[in-house]
């Protein structure tokens, strides 16, 4: 069973600032579109990335190659509608490029392509990938003696995979500290709850006993963000894995909790109105 | 062949501070002289497979030039959305050193039996595939491999294989090398296929009939001009490989010369193991013998075909 968090709480019934509102609006403006897109598992995300992107990462849009940038890699690459809505706003690429998610000659797919998207550090989509990357990312830090950092998005769901903890043993046999796995732990993946498809829980003591220093919030709260990862490394000579309690679908009621919004086809005339009422005219 | 590949490793580190070795478990002692000599690019990373290609991308990813070596077995089927997602569709300079392809670990079943590796790498894009025919010749290769663009699949021998390769011939990636001029056949050969197209071919030449032998130690990307230039006047091409039928060096130089040639294909034999796992253990030698593969077989295969093509329209034999 889940142990009910209280961060799980918070997250469910925090309200959200005008900022989180407007990058919701990007995100369903793609949807609308495309007629098509990941709504649910970009809802849950946004404000993991808006904090990294507005307030952790060491990046400048006009140098997106500068060697001593952090890199941030979004694992759960079916969240890109979120993490495309900050690069635009933070200006990889023109926000008109999010109208054309999709679209043919877009360069913004259903999955961030390295080489297409400005900002995007590596192609994934397939999942368990981003974590083994970020790990030598943090080597070749270490290696080349540089100071930038590697933030890697994971997805709950997408945890299941082995080739995550395969990824967590190496993190902690080489004491990376300037690696940090933030876990989207919105406890609903594809087909339902994590806890039917595979339990995940114990989940804090997984990652403690894999080698990882441990943090957990609730992943809507801005402020908890910015506090935890601005004190980065959690424990010095750990990786750090932050466990960030979000809703899928968070901000659209009728998408909240509903495993019927992780992936949707064409809105309706009702669900477009529902959401200019959730996140305002868009 | 491993051990000078494994060797080679060490020079090139020397050599160039981007170097990496990579293993997951290997035998112990493996590359030890490196790993005192470069205690932080000697990587041993445990039986993860997918996550060392993962972390591999990453690393080549700021520049570094990982060479990832463990059994091709599980350098192939284990983490192949890796290798084709994090390596192949990032086009990044990882080495894949795939120790015993084909049948070199036959006593240890068909679990550790590289049968379908090229086939799998091959259809891979961005991917290089090549199977050195011996020690030297696996020397040259290891030289060629430190500035090469994209990933490539490294098929290695057992090791004490018969040296035939010549220095004189040097050694391109991507370019096959004639080892003998064709006459009425054309031996097409990839690996360690190459000392027993050597023997059939003497065997051939005793009874009077010409074999030449193309070795295509890079079976991608195939040399095509150099396929076509050595098919002109042959009637018969007979492809050789440690391998099953589907996918590996035969298919690829069928896919070549119909591209190429259209209705004027040859005659063409494809040996190769037979399309199904190997339940039967013994030694690479015995194995290869059971299934045609041993020089005498060979020839006599070769003959059988030869005479046929004589007989008949143009046609495609499949062992």
């Amino acid at each position: 069973m889940i142990q009910i968090s209280p961060h799980a709480e918070a997250a469910l019934t925090c309200t959200l600032d005008e900022r989180s509102l407007y990058l919701r609006r990007l995100v369903l403006g793609s949807v609308r579109s495309a007629g098509r897109g990941h709504v649910g598992p970009a809802l849950s995300l946004i404000e993991m990335v808006r904090v990294l992107y507005d307030d952790v990462l060491r990046i400048d849009p006009n140098n997106p190659g500068d060697p001593e940038r952090d890199r941030a890699i979004l694992s759960k690459g079916h969240g890109c509608l979120a993490l495309y809505a900050l690069l635009a706003d933070r200006g990889f690429f023109p926000l008109s490029e999010l109208d054309g998610f999709c679209g043919s000659d877009s360069i913004l797919g259903g999955h961030p392509e390295y080489g297409m998207v400005p900002g995007v550090e590596a192609s994934t989509g397939a999942l368990g990938h981003g974590l083994s990357i970020g790990v030598g990312l943090a080597l070749a830090a270490r290696m080349r003696e540089r100071s930038y950092r590697t933030f890697v998005l994971l997805g709950d769901g997408e945890i299941n995979e082995g080739s995550v903890w395969e990824a967590a043993m190496g993190a902690a046999k080489h004491g990376l500290d300037n690696l940090v796995a933030m876990i989207d732990y919105n406890k609903l993946q594809s087909y339902g709850p994590t806890d039917y498809v595979l339990p995940l829980e114990p989940l804090a003591d997984k990652w403690r006993s894999f080698g990882f220093a441990v943090q957990e919030l609730n992943g809507h709260d801005v402020g908890a963000l910015r506090t935890v990862l601005k004190q980065v490394p959690a424990v010095p000579g750990k990786p750090t894995a932050i466990i960030c309690h979000t809703v899928k679908g968070k901000g659209l009621p009728p998408a909240e909790s509903n495993a019927d919004w992780h992936h949707k086809n064409k809105l309706t005339d009702s669900e477009l109105d529902a959401i200019r009422v959730a996140v305002g005219d868009f | 062949m491993r051990n000078t590949a494994m060797n080679m490793v060490h020079k090139l580190a020397a050599r160039d501070e981007r170097v990496l070795y990579i293993g997951s478990d290997p035998g112990a002692g493996t590359l030890r002289a490196m790993s005192k000599e470069f205690p932080k690019r000697h990587l041993i990373e445990g039986i993860s497979e997918a996550h060392i290609i993962g972390m591999s991308a990453g690393l080549a990813m700021e520049g570094f030039v990982p060479y990832v070596n463990t059994i091709a077995t599980f350098l192939t089927r284990r983490c192949y959305e890796q290798v084709a997602v994090d390596l192949c569709l990032h086009n990044l300079p990882v080495r894949l050193i795939a120790n015993g392809g084909g049948l070199v670990y036959a006593p240890l079943g068909p679990t550790h039996q590289a049968i379908e590796d090229i086939a799998i790498m091959r259809a891979l894009p961005n991917m290089t595939v090549v199977c050195p025919c011996d020690a030297d010749e696996a020397a040259r290769l290891m030289e060629k491999t430190l500035d090469w663009t994209g990933p490539i699949y490294i098929r290695l021998g057992k090791g004490g294989d018969a040296i035939v390769s010549k220095a004189e011939h040097g050694f391109e990636i991507g370019k096959a090398i004639l080892m003998r001029p064709p006459g009425e056949v054309l031996m097409v050969t990839t690996g360690i296929m190459l000392q027993r197209a050597i023997a059939a071919a003497d065997q051939l030449a005793a009874q009077g009939i010409r074999a030449g032998i193309l070795h295509m130690h890079t079976v991608k990307p195939l040399d095509a001009e150099a396929l076509l230039q050595a098919v002109r006047g042959t009637k018969l091409v007979a492809t050789l490989e440690e391998h099953v039928p589907s996918g590996g060096l035969g298919s690829a130089v069928a896919e070549a010369l119909i591209d190429r040639l259209g209705s004027g294909f040859p005659a063409m034999l494809r040996l190769s193991l037979p399309d199904r796992f190997m339940h039967n253990y013994g030694s690479q030698d015995s194995l290869l013998k059971k299934h045609g593969l041993s020089a005498n077989a060979i020839a006599t295969s070769i003959e059988h075909a030869l005479a046929a093509s004589r007989s008949s329209a143009p046609q495609l034999h499949s062992t």
